[in-house]
């Protein structure tokens, strides 16, 4: 194999690392988060990240409170559900989520009083105690993923850890919900990576962040170079805007210079990347007691009439917040939660929100670009996209001779969806659903 | 698309199936009357794309081949843009008719037929009967293009395939250069057959003057005379990023180093011998052909190199006089190997040796 090394410079030379240019469009960049008034109801889907669902603990026509648990589970990957509004819960059952998919859930109807329960702030002293709070906390990645955070805070002594990198790239178009972070919490921000650090004992704090926000660049940088107390670990690092920059293992390797092997964590090469709203939470929760029962969502997207970023409790219905920015400007042909390059189509707009969702966006018909699918023209733009290295077409054939094993050796399950070899191929392939396919092939094939 | 909708847990959504939606959404400031039903799209991320198409990546290599065809037209006369219209016309037609008996979709509008109808005129010498390039047409865009499944599917490039038929088959009509018209030259020998081998050049008579080589003026096919209207094109394709400058580099650079070395290090044979014949045509605009060329870098890398290796050897010890078609389709030939021992290492792949080890220690 060693003709890797020349291929990697040449790939270096002739197209960079992959990935793609893409239109920001960071329509909200400059509107300050609006608290959404008090909704109706709300409805508390029990599975909102990535592990196992919680079971209801409470039932129909109880009275909660705000903060209040009312779904959690005994398995480790899993986080506990809060009630975000107070108020009766009116039913405790099956109901369609954005994704066309009917789940268990706890509705609530509000009686606009937001009464909390008692919250007292966790005392924290050790990383174990940190990891119980956060997981108590309800705490996801907000930037989109939904995996436990306290999973990724929960420390193995097998794998040191060294770095930290607090993610505020939001490489997705029209998102603004981390960027308004940075510009709007900067003291949580800070308070909470200087909490990490006097935990974890990091030998280097990184905040990522793209070259075109220069106001969060700005903020940022303050906070950086105010840390001269904590030995100078925290530093900011502007990244090109490049698609997609702010994935997980391309942070990795952009902060440290580290890969991530196949099949492997951050935390494999010694780093804990965590979203910067994540980041801000957990020092308002460290603070306050308060968990994670509301966040910030960015609702843009050409055909919504007022574009806003909004604070939001969870669980409620996406037509309360499009309302809320004054409807659509003409009838929606498709709107999705999360961005353009990974978000989800949304099959209804009665769905909740999820702690995970960090935009709604609603785009009209003229926005929505179809591009006819045709045969593969092999122009390797696929390839030359792929910040993993793939051969999407290559993966794309195998995929349909259903070949698990040659699907594996290409790498098929180091795929992210990241969407940027669909995004950049003229022939309109939907290479993404043929990268599910692929993993579909191979885990049908594990599973035998 | 079968297999697709099996992907459906995964992906939520069978492509661009619009799904009915119970129930409307109250709109405040809409302008057009709220509807009772609405219909969202749904379909898999992402949900924007590149205004990249394959008919704009054709259309730019066109707009690239154009400068040289008016060269060839300039040099040649008007004869030459017949033979050009014959075979545009030609593949292009051969295209339609094949959609239409096969009861395919019309792939006309990719304009792919039109780069291989130029590139094949381009690679004809003036005065070839229209017939001829009818036949031309036919092999390139029926057998090597369809048969083997349309664009994208097939093994060699169309257009050289149909070159080395038609050499074949008819090899005096496809040898008979005229001198060009524009220029005061008499002579009707290409360059490449004055030249002849190192120990020839310093003999040659009547070659061209280098200043002639690089504006067409001298004998040759078409498209590959005017060696400045086909850089000019390939600057715009390498700018408009439609092809990657390895291939290109690699087949020149290749075909430099072994001139220089055959020649004990005469530049001005290295020169004539990269202006002359079809080589800037074929490295540019052939050997880059995405179906027929390796996708990841290194594999151009060795495609170009394999060309360039391949046409010097052919130009200096073979029999024939020009020799970029066939290295270029020997290389076609090649691809899918070459492909199969430079397929890059994936983002985070653990090597085979290490695998092994890894397991083993696992079991122990
Ligand atoms: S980008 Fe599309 S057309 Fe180009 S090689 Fe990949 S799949 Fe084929
Ligand atoms: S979706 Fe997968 S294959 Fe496509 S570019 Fe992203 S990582 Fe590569």
């Amino acid at each position: 194999m060693s003709n890797l090394k020349p291929d990697a410079i040449l790939r270096a030379v002739s197209r960079g690392r992959g990935g793609v240019h893409v239109p920001h469009r960071k329509l909200t960049a400059e509107c300050e988060t609006v608290r959404l008034p008090v909704p109706e109801q709300v409805v508390l889907p029990m599975q909102q990240h990535i592990g196992a669902p919680c079971v209801p603990t409470v039932k129909k026509g109880d009275h909660v409170l705000v903060g209040q648990v009312i779904g959690d589970s005994d398995k480790f990957l899993s986080v506990p559900i809060h009630a975000s509004v107070s108020g009766d819960v009116t039913a405790v059952g099956d109901v369609k989520i954005a994704n066309g998919k009917m789940v268990p859930a706890v509705t609530i109807k509000s009686d606009g009083l937001m009464e909390t329960a008692e919250f007292t702030p966790p005392e924290v002293h050790s990383v174990e105690d940190l990891t119980k709070a956060i997981r108590a906390s309800g705490l996801v990645g907000l930037g989109g993923a939904g995996f436990p955070s306290f999973v990724k805070l929960t420390l193995s002594p097998d794998k040191p850890i060294d770095t930290l990198v607090v993610n505020a790239a939001e490489c997705e178009p029209y998102i603004t919900v981390d960027y308004r972070e940075c510009v709007e919490n900067s003291q949580n921000i800070m308070d909470s990576i200087y909490t990490l650090v006097d935990l974890y004992k990091f030998k280097q704090v990184i905040i990522a962040v793209e070259d075109n926000k220069p106001e969060a660049i700005r903020i940022l940088k303050e906070i950086a170079d105010k840390d001269i107390d904590h030995g100078n670990t925290v530093r900011l690092m502007t990244l090109k805007s490049r698609y997609p920059q702010g994935a997980e293992k391309m942070m990795v390797l952009s902060a440290t210079g580290r890969k991530v092997p196949e099949g492997k964590l951050p935390a494999d090469v010694g780093c804990i990347v965590m979203n910067v709203a994540s980041v801000a939470f957990v020092a308002r929760y460290l603070k306050t007691g308060k968990p994670l029962i509301s966040r910030t969502v960015t609702v843009s997207g050409d055909c919504i009439a007022d574009p806003k970023n909004l604070r939001v409790p969870i669980g409620t219905s996406f037509r309360t917040l499009i309302d809320f920015c004054g409807g659509f400007t003409e009838p929606p042909v498709k709107i999705l939660s999360g961005g353009p390059m990974m978000g989800l189509a949304v099959v209804d707009t009665d769905a909740p929100l999820l702690k995970s969702n960090n935009a709604l966006l609603a785009f009209g018909k003229n926005s929505v670009y179809a591009k006819p699918a045709s045969q593969c023209i092999r122009c390797g733009r696929c390839h030359a996209a792929c910040p993993m290295g793939l051969i999407p077409t290559k993966i794309e054939d195998l995929a349909l001779k259903r070949d698990a094993e040659a699907l594996k050796a290409a790498g098929t399950m180091v795929c992210m969806e990241c969407g940027s070899c669909a995004y950049s191929c003229p022939a309109g392939k939907p290479l993404v659903q043929y990268m599910r396919l692929a993993k579909e092939v191979i885990r049908e094939a594990n599973g035998k | 698309m079968d297999e697709l909708k099996k992907t459906e847990t995964a992906a939520p959504a069978p492509e661009t199936a619009p799904q009915a939606k119970p129930g409307a959404i109250p709109k405040k400031t809409a302008a057009k009357p709220a509807e009772e039903k609405e219909m969202l799209l749904v379909t898999a991320s992402p949900h924007v794309k590149s205004p990249a198409t394959v008919r704009g990546i054709m259309l730019d290599v066109i707009i690239a081949l154009i400068p040289a065809g008016f060269a060839g037209i300039a040099v040649f006369g008007l004869m030459a843009a017949v033979t050009i219209a014959v075979c545009v016309c030609g593949c292009v037609v051969a295209e339609w008719i094949w959609c239409k008996a096969m009861k395919k979709p019309m792939t006309v509008g990719d304009l792919s037929a039109v780069v291989t109808g130029l590139l094949l005129a381009y690679n004809l010498p003036v005065g070839i009967p229209p017939w001829m390039c009818l036949i031309g047409c036919f092999v390139a865009i029926i057998v090597v293009k369809q048969f083997f499944g349309g664009i994208g599917k097939n093994f060699a490039n169309p257009a050289i395939t149909a070159r080395i038929v038609l050499l074949v088959s008819f090899a005096s009509a496809m040898t008979n250069f005229t001198a060009p018209k524009a220029a005061d030259a008499v002579t009707s020998a290409t360059p490449l057959a004055i030249i002849g081998s190192p120990a020839d050049f310093a003999a040659a008579e009547a070659l061209p003057k280098l200043t002639d080589m690089l504006l067409g003026l001298h004998a040759g096919c078409i498209g590959e005379v005017c060696s400045a209207a086909l850089l000019l094109g390939a600057v715009y394709l390498l700018a408009r990023r439609v092809i990657s400058p390895v291939i290109p580099l690699c087949y020149v650079g290749t075909v430099a180093v072994f001139m220089l070395l055959a020649s004990k290090f005469d530049f001005t044979y290295m020169l004539y011998e990269i202006l002359a014949g079809g080589l800037l045509l074929g490295a540019f605009f052939m050997a880059t052909d995405y179906t027929t060329s390796p996708i990841n870098t290194l594999g151009k890398a060795v495609f170009g190199v394999g060309c360039g290796l391949l046409t010097a050897v052919i130009r200096l010890y073979g029999s024939l006089p020009e020799g970029v078609s066939y290295s270029i389709l020997l290389m076609n030939i090649a691809c899918p190997l070459i492909e199969k021992f430079t397929t890059p290492a994936y983002f985070g792949q653990i090597k085979e040796k290490r695998k092994k080890k890894e397991k083993g220690g696992a079991a122990a």
